[in-house]
């Protein structure tokens, strides 16, 4: 454990340089947009709807090109580096949950034999390891959403991105979630870029929370989240989290302020 | 209201479920036998009425037959039948065969090239809209073969069904599980066999239950235009043989093989469908509510 390294040492891992991305109709998605991500950082993009924190995921995935400006890698991204989870769980309902985790493997052309332990152990880290034969619709919405963490997680990515993905779960399933992606995260020492709109959720995870706002798409403020891992429910009910969320409630205020 | 009020829970008994569950299991129930019974009582009762009419009518046979008749034609002309049948049969089955390569190969030639699609598929919505009984005597003038010729008559009423909900499906894919094949890579026969092909499973059944019906018309079709030419009879031509000749008793026999053949088809291919998708898609859930 521990392979995530102090604030202070981590390397970066990419960077996005001023980025636009401008879509038919002349629309402001996102505008100048820059961030530093270092490897074992745990960043939110927190913001009202129609900021551009979607857009910029996107980006960030390679899945849309930016209008202008740069979005570069610190080394050169292979195809097992990065892991995506979204609002929906997004599994294959014909596949089981095994063969569902199996699937970055599978594309690689990596044989099931091969990619069996590590499927296993992935299964083990979300707590889904008796659910391995199940098929998706046997299982409820958070175990669902744990199979599609499980996916995003089984190559060891360097990065994963993360578009709301707890966003239509109940709140108590919402917190348990929570606590096991720090964990799982810290097991993993990878980076984490989370698009969320609750603050309680940012704070709760991140080390740093992008704030934006929208028309056009920007960011308004970087805050640091520098409270110690891992944190638990502990940290939930104590002062410190309590002031950071006050501070991202305003900084959140502002954004809604600057986009009416 | 207090909970004893409750009829379920009368005292001295074990109650399990209440009131509302009971009166639903007791539904469920009589729905179940009523499915099987109440089709069939239908069907006698017809039966009966039908024999009435031409009893109290005093109708001829040549123009009604009673069931007894047609019963004795079904029994007496079996062998006859069954041989036409089993020609009927085999034109069907290897028209909805050809339809299914046919119809599913269109369908993934067109997902794979948009140009393709934008210059074929016109003629395949004409084809499908042009009544195949007035394609039919064209296509015997110019081929040879009856069979081939019957075949392709079929293939034409068929084909489309599996052709256009194949498409739809190709192009039902979750937009997020596109996404997420493209970020890791995944080249587009990777893209078409792990994830389209699946995806359009459910939707390609759906076609193929109507093209098993399709087929069937289309086989019957065919033969009433060909005519007999060296192939045998099937079950069509028996029909029109048997109407020349007045023989009406062996005209109803026939059609009711026909209709028998047409359920099974459909039958086999619902159980075809439903194994097929029992394990993981919704339309094979059984809810409990």
């Amino acid at each position: 454990m521990a392979r995530i390294a102090p604030f202070a040492e981590r390397s970066e891992l990419l960077r996005v340089s001023a980025v636009d991305k401008v879509f038919p109709g002349n629309v402001a998605a996102l505008r100048a947009m820059s961030l530093e991500v270092r490897e074992g950082d745990f960043i939110s993009l927190l913001g009202p709807s129609g900021c551009g924190k979607s857009t910029a995921l996107r980006l960030i995935a390679g899945l849309s090109d930016p209008t202008a400006g740069r979005i570069e890698w610190s080394t050169p991204r292979a195809k097992g580096d990065l892991g995506v989870v979204f609002q929906e769980p997004t599994l294959m309902p014909w596949a089981t949950v095994a063969q569902n985790v199996y699937l970055p493997f599978r594309l690689e052309g990596t044989p099931y034999s091969a990619a069996k332990d590590d499927i296993l152990q992935t299964l083990k880290l979300v707590g889904l390891e008796k659910f391995q034969n199940a098929y998706p619709r046997a299982l409820s919405g958070g175990m669902k959403m744990r199979v599609s963490i499980a996916r995003a997680m089984v190559t060891q990515p360097k990065l994963i991105l993360m578009d709301e993905p707890f966003a239509a779960l109940d709140e108590i399933t919402r917190f348990k979630l929570n606590n096991d992606l720090l964990d799982m995260q810290a097991r993993i020492g990878c980076t984490v870029i989370f698009v969320t709109h609750s603050v309680f959720e940012s704070v709760f995870l991140s080390d740093r929370i992008v704030v934006m706002a929208a028309r056009p798409g920007r960011v308004i403020e970087e805050l640091h989240v520098d409270a110690p891992h891992p944190r638990d429910e502990a940290f939930r009910t104590s002062a410190d989290y309590a002031a950071h969320c006050r501070a991202a409630s305003q900084a959140l205020e502002q954004a809604m302020e600057a986009a009416a | 209201m207090s909970v004893t009020d409750l009829p379920g829970a009368k005292a001295g008994k074990a109650a399990t479920v209440d009131a509302e569950e009971a009166r639903r299991a007791r539904r469920r129930r009589v729905e179940q036998t009523a499915r099987y019974v109440l089709p069939l009582l239908v069907m006698v009762l017809a039966i009966w009425l039908w024999d009435r009419i031409v009893v109290w009518n005093d109708i001829p046979h040549f123009i009604l037959p009673g069931p007894s008749r047609v019963w004795a034609s079904l029994t007496g002309d079996w062998n006859l039948l069954w041989d036409s049948a089993l020609l009927t049969g085999r034109i069907t089955l290897m028209a909805l065969a050809i339809a299914v390569v046919g119809g599913a190969g269109l369908a993934i030639l067109f997902n794979q090239s948009r140009m393709v699609e934008l210059s074929l598929y016109p003629y395949a919505v004409i084809l499908q809209v042009t009544p195949v009984v007035s394609i039919a005597p064209l296509i015997f003038i110019y081929v040879e073969s009856k069979t081939v010729g019957m075949l392709m008559c079929a293939w034409i009423v068929a084909f489309f069904p599996v052709l256009s909900s194949t498409t739809l499906g190709l192009n039902s894919v979750d937009h997020n599980l596109r996404d997420l094949f493209r970020i890791y890579g995944a080249t587009r026969w990777q893209r078409l066999w792990m994830l389209q092909l699946p995806s359009a499973l459910p939707y390609f059944l759906g076609g193929l239950k109507i093209a098993g019906g399709l087929s069937l018309i289309g086989a019957v079709v065919a033969e009433l235009v060909a005519g007999t030419g060296g192939v045998g009879t099937g079950l069509a031509f028996r029909i029109q043989e048997a109407g020349y000749r007045l023989n009406i008793a062996r005209m109803f026999a026939a059609l009711a093989i026909v209709a028998a053949m047409g359920v099974f088809i459909f039958a086999a291919l619902s159980l075809l469908s439903h194994m097929l998708l029992r394990r993981w898609h919704e339309s094979a859930i059984k809810r409990e509510h």
